[in-house]
């Protein structure tokens, strides 16, 4: 089954918290990884392997660049859960 | 061009006694010793139970997510170089490309190492961290002190194991001498209370293993010593061309006026008990600083409580100072602080800086019995005056690998 919009964005908001330290408040779905959360390249790939712990998914490396922005990470995590 | 001269305008620490300079000065001049039993389960796979951890965690010195990207060794470059810039009345003004950095380390990145050498085994490929290259490297500590200032002369790391910090204040001095720069920021820091560094020392027979008296361990001059106590930690010097520091009215602590570096050629880790390449550095550095042996009345030693080190270092220093060694105070202030390895010579060159600036030579602790082969004149227990008036004092530093540097400070 598919999950939740909803809670993969509210633990994708806790990854890059981790990470990155920006409060999850300010994460949202428009949110541009680089430009608008600092996440440097380094630092995506901590977020995509978290992700794929967390979210029991696979994010091929070729996948990565396409995932400009947090909502882009939230939909394709969850089509791949489906 | 007229001579240019250098001079020690900040200073930072973060020690086994204390998170910064005053702390760790003030409890140098008590004589309080920094080593302590280590509390992780992974001592009773060694035959050293002890080892002189920084006094202050870097969690309280720096938010967690900057902490997450940085070996432990750069979170202390890191921390002491700030104190070290806020010291030095924090010269952002300044031109980038007149600053450069010069931090070393003996060792690297080794906890990092370790850590992710695990992870690969446990959870495979994909999970080591892509930060681990930056963290690992020798070179780190002084890179990321680098970006943080933005320093654009030039960034180095000197890797020459213990002698490392002091390899790379002489650097800077030469930076600033050849005037690639006007101000440099120079040190040493080490991270290496692991197991496995400390299980390949003590294979050495290089540690002590008084494990039933952990504070009195490092005893260096004493007749009991039976080897080094690893610390960790590192000191930072802001080093700036005289007119400079002057010129924009910052508080000049002392002048660094010359540098003897030579090399053994004798052993990969025993020091040549005739001392000649020890004896050749301080003659070098001495000639370097146009002064001779009358100038100098302290010397903070390198003297790491090794049963060779200790008196090989004392009788080249004898012979080299020859009769002017009787007013020379000899300080082991790793008797304290335990053994820095790459940040040793580093935290070293702050203590000389300030005893220069205090008139105090810190003391040695824990001689108990000097040994009889020491023929120079230890400060023991309690700090001594030093003279008022013009002086000048020396720091030497040795590394496995036959390196030695010799450093000469003085009042200005």
């Amino acid at each position: 089954m598919a999950l939740a919009q909803a809670d993969v964005l509210a633990g994708l908001k806790e990854i890059v918290e981790e990470v990155a330290g920006i409060p999850a408040a300010s994460i949202e779905l428009d949110k541009n990884f680089t430009e608008d959360l600092e996440v440097d390249s380094l630092s995506m790939v901590e977020v995509v392997v978290a992700c794929e712990e967390r979210f029991g998914v696979k994010i091929p490396d070729e996948k990565v660049t396409d995932l400009v922005t947090v909502g882009d990470a939230v939909n394709f995590i969850v089509s791949a859960s489906n | 061009m007229s001579q240019r001269r250098v001079v020690v305008t900040g200073l930072g620490a973060t020690t086994p006694l204390g998170g910064d300079v005053d702390s760790t000065w003030k409890a140098v001049l008590a004589g309080q010793s920094g080593v302590r039993l280590l509390t992780d389960d992974w001592r009773e796979l060694l035959p050293v139970h002890f080892a002189a951890r920084v006094a202050t965690e870097p969690a309280d010195q720096m938010e967690r997510v900057e902490m997450r990207r940085l070996d432990r060794s750069e979170q202390f470059a890191l921390i002491a170089s700030r104190e070290a810039w806020e010291d030095a009345g924090s010269p952002d003004e300044l031109d980038k490309e007149r600053l450069g950095v010069v931090i070393a380390s003996g060792i690297g990145g080794v906890i990092t190492l370790m850590d992710q050498f695990n992870i690969l085994n446990e959870k495979g490929a994909r999970s080591v961290s892509p930060h681990t290259v930056p963290m690992l490297m020798p070179n780190g500590p002084a890179a990321n002190v680098g970006l943080e200032l933005q320093a654009k002369a030039g960034v180095h790391t000197p890797v020459s194991a213990c002698a490392s910090g002091a390899e790379a204040i002489g650097y800077a001095f030469e930076m600033i001498k050849n005037n690639r720069a006007d101000i440099v920021v120079s040190g040493g820091v080490e991270a290496a209370c692991h197991q496995l560094p400390m299980a390949a020392f003590a294979a050495m027979k290089a540690l002590s293993t008084r494990n039933d008296d952990p504070a009195r361990a490092s005893r260096p001059y004493d007749r009991d010593r039976d080897g080094f106590v690893l610390g960790e930690g590192g000191g930072i010097l802001v080093l700036e061309e005289y007119e400079h520091a002057k010129a924009r009215g910052a508080k000049i602590y002392c002048e660094i006026s010359g540098q003897g570096l030579t090399s053994d050629g004798y052993h990969i880790a025993a020091p040549d008990p005739e001392g000649s390449g020890v004896q050749r550095a301080i003659k070098f550095a001495l000639k370097n600083a146009g002064m001779t042996a009358k100038d100098i009345v302290h010397l903070n030693a390198h003297a790491t409580s090794t049963p060779a080190g200790d008196v090989a270092e004392a009788n080249a220093l004898r012979k080299a100072l020859g009769a002017d060694a009787d007013h020379v105070a000899v300080s082991a202030t790793k008797s304290m602080t335990g053994h820095l390895l790459g940040g040793a010579g580093a935290i070293e060159s702050v203590f000389l800086v300030k005893a220069l600036a205090d008139r105090l030579a810190p003391p040695t602790i824990n001689i108990e019995n000097l040994d009889p082969a020491v023929t120079v004149d230890v400060v023991r227990d309690k700090p001594r005056t030093l003279p008022s008036g013009d002086i000048a004092a020396l720091n030497d530093s040795f590394g496995f690998g036959g390196h030695n540097v010799v450093l000469v400070f003085n009042s200005i």
